[in-house]
């Protein structure tokens, strides 16, 4: 895939503009990244790191830690069931079986059409309302009976369009600051963070 | 029926949940209309050490985990050493812990004004709201939060015509249960790999982010600061016990009849109010048994029936040998399988470790490969003293527990010891021991009818 778009770039130009040192930016811009592409391609790192004036490597090295950065293409709907304590004690095994039929592929895999992938995934922070699932992280709850077909019914069928938008759009609402608003560094008053080599952390790993 | 967030049957003041009953509350019209924004007026009104000295006089307990009382943490940042920075931890992960979404989701407001609050107190240079990934609709919640807030004088430059600046970013996440550990999110938070820091040298209050000061808070735990400025610290303190004052919001999931996100006067109400109370729990599903409960998260050593009247205090939960941890409590009935339910527990451990320690990245996987092998068949009477000493190279010498079960009549207090950095590796442990402490008989059936090969889904871990 590609490098970042023109308005893409001017957006994450918006946002490293936010943080004291630019490498603060890069989580974010990644998943602008995977917006953009629905995943994350070699030339989108190695264009985040000339933006951030890292290398490539550092890029990976972060991105590869991160679950949510897919560096190959996935469905346009990523089906996370989770399967820690709370939905696993209601039942998540057999929610995460259904998924598997319903959608006609195994946890890990991809629907040959692209449309689907399917993962187990630990805790997503719905426990009471076990057990659930994130359809590219939107929240679908106390699935019991047949629910899990309708609801790949209508992700298949379009009906879920406004819920769902397709993998990589995490948020459709940004953070947007009118200049004359911004405080800007040091906004106390108070001097600008140091700049140089990050002394000590290096050492400890 | 899942119990809408935050009903607590007007049992107790809702400090936090308060709005949860308006569908808008997350607007700023709802807000404002609903005392919004008078506790930053009135801690704007005072000076920076007043509004610090109220909140460790309300001695407001952190909501995170650790518990520690946040003034004082506050405290900790040397004086004259500036800039400082605060960061909002809304990295929540732990299972069973649901409680920092909703606030998040529904009452966006209420967290940037106490994190505003907390600004001004600590005198930062900027604060940075750092959302979990796998929240889309909390951070499209805080975001529209804050440009409204921006827009509105709220937040940034002059906040209310004050002269006080300070700008909140909202970060995002991107998938690691590690980062909710504080310098893990320091790390995460400076466009690195989420691995957890050294303390010392790294206390965030003194060597933070950019190694600077940093007072690193839980999003519940600044939700409870416009409360405190616009009532008073008094006020606050009336509620609850003497050391866990207020009130705190519990997940309770799991084989009850009313799971849901309760908030509960802190100290003062018990587990068996929590889970079997008609305002909250409703007791166990089906009028069933109760077998076990965890009280504090996947990294909580697990309580018996006989725990159930102790309060919702760590100062009671510590001494009986676990933690009420991050406010999560799950709850199983006697068709729990122990040793299925700990290798829930223990894998969740193994694919969230960030390998930085040889003892918790070894050890987690090894003990996730071991319990497989008895849930498939092959277990060996040996088994468990290998789990037992794996987990003893993670967190050496005793480990916390309830008493009166195989491994000895005394409770052994919490915490545990580590070999480690962080508290991740050790935690992996609790279920183990709490599991082999207790229910010691379910591994041995296993073991003993490894003939008969038991299929275990889902298979193995880190399918990502």
């Amino acid at each position: 895939m590609a490098r970042l778009s023109v308005e893409n770039v001017a957006l994450a130009r918006q946002v490293i503009a936010r943080y004291p040192r630019p490498r603060s930016a890069l989580i974010p811009l990644l998943h602008i990244a995977q917006e953009q592409d629905g995943w994350v391609s070699d030339e989108a790192m190695e264009h985040i790191a000339e933006l951030l004036g890292l290398t490539p490597a550092e890029v990976l090295g972060t991105c590869s830690f991160y679950e949510m950065f897919k560096r190959e293409p996935v469905g346009r709907f990523v089906v996370n069931v989770c399967t820690s304590i709370s939905c696993h004690l209601l039942g998540a095994e057999d929610l995460l079986e259904q998924c598997a039929r319903a959608i006609g592929v195994k946890p890990g895999a991809t629907t040959p059409d692209g449309l689907f992938t399917l993962q187990h995934v630990e805790c997503i922070a719905a426990c009471t309302e076990a057990p659930c699932l994130q359809v590219n992280y939107r929240y679908f709850t106390n699935l019991t009976g047949d629910a899990v077909e309708r609801l790949v019914d209508d992700l298949r069928a379009g009906r879920l369009a406004a819920e769902v938008p397709d993998h990589g759009t995490l948020t459709r609402i940004r953070q947007q600051v009118p200049p004359d608003r911004w405080a800007g560094a040091g906004a106390v008053g108070l001097p600008p963070p140091p700049g140089g080599p990050r002394e000590g952390i290096g050492s400890v790993g | 029926m899942a119990a809408r967030p935050g009903d607590n049957g007007g049992a107790t003041p809702a400090i936090v949940t308060g709005r949860f009953g308006h569908d808008d509350a997350h607007t700023l019209d709802r807000y404002l209309a609903t005392g919004g924004y008078e506790g930053l007026r009135a801690a704007l009104g005072r000076r920076p050490q007043e509004v610090a000295d109220a909140v460790k006089e309300a001695a407001l307990l952190g909501r995170g985990g650790a518990g520690f009382p946040a003034g004082v943490k506050w405290g900790f940042c040397p004086e004259g050493v500036f800039p400082r920075y605060l960061v909002i931890n809304g990295d929540e992960s732990e299972p069973g812990t649901h409680k920092d979404r909703p606030l998040m989701e529904r009452d966006p407001h209420q967290l940037i004004e106490g994190t505003l609050i907390a600004a001004y107190a600590v005198q930062v240079a900027q604060a940075f709201i750092y959302v979990r990934g796998e929240m889309a609709l909390a951070q499209e919640r805080v975001a529209a939060a804050l440009n409204e807030a921006y827009a509105a004088g709220w937040a940034g430059r002059d906040i209310a015509g004050s002269g006080f600046s300070v700008d909140v970013v909202l970060h995002w996440g991107a998938g690691a249960y590690i980062v909710g550990e504080e310098t893990a999110l320091l790390e995460s938070l400076e466009g690195r790999r989420g691995y957890p820091r050294l303390k010392p040298p790294f206390f965030p209050a003194v060597k933070g982010l950019y190694l600077q000061p940093t007072v690193v808070n839980n999003v519940e735990t600044v939700s409870n600061l416009p409360w405190i400025m616009r009532n008073g610290a008094a006020a606050f303190s009336a509620l609850g016990s003497e050391k866990a004052t207020g009130t705190r919001m519990f997940a309770l999931s799991g084989h009850v009849t009313r799971p849901g996100v309760y908030e509960v006067e802190n100290g003062v109400t018990t587990f068996r109010d929590l889970i079997y109370g008609e305002r909250y729990g409703g007791g166990i599903r089906a009028d069933g048994e109760l077998k076990a409960f965890v009280p504090g998260g996947a990294s909580a050593p697990w309580f018996f029936p006989e725990h159930l009247d102790l309060p919702l205090d760590q100062t009671a939960v510590g001494p009986a040998g676990s933690m009420l941890g991050s406010g999560a409590v799950i709850v199983m009935d006697e068709t729990t399988d122990a040793v299925r339910a700990c290798h829930s527990l223990v894998r969740f451990f193994s694919h969230e470790t960030c390998g930085k320690c040889t003892p918790c990245r070894e050890g987690t996987t090894w003990m996730t490969k071991v319990l497989e092998r008895i849930l498939g068949g092959g277990g060996r009477p040996e088994d468990i003293d290998l789990l037992l000493d794996i987990g003893d190279n993670i967190s050496p010498g005793p480990y916390p527990r309830a008493g009166g079960g195989s491994l000895g009549a005394e409770p052994v207090p919490f915490p545990p010891r580590q070999t480690t950095i962080c508290p991740l590796g050790p935690s992996a442990v609790a279920p183990i021991v709490s599991v082999v402490h207790r229910f010691r008989d379910e591994f041995d059936a296993y073991i003993a009818r490894a003939a008969t090969p038991v299929e275990i889904r889902p298979v193995g871990v880190g399918a990502r």
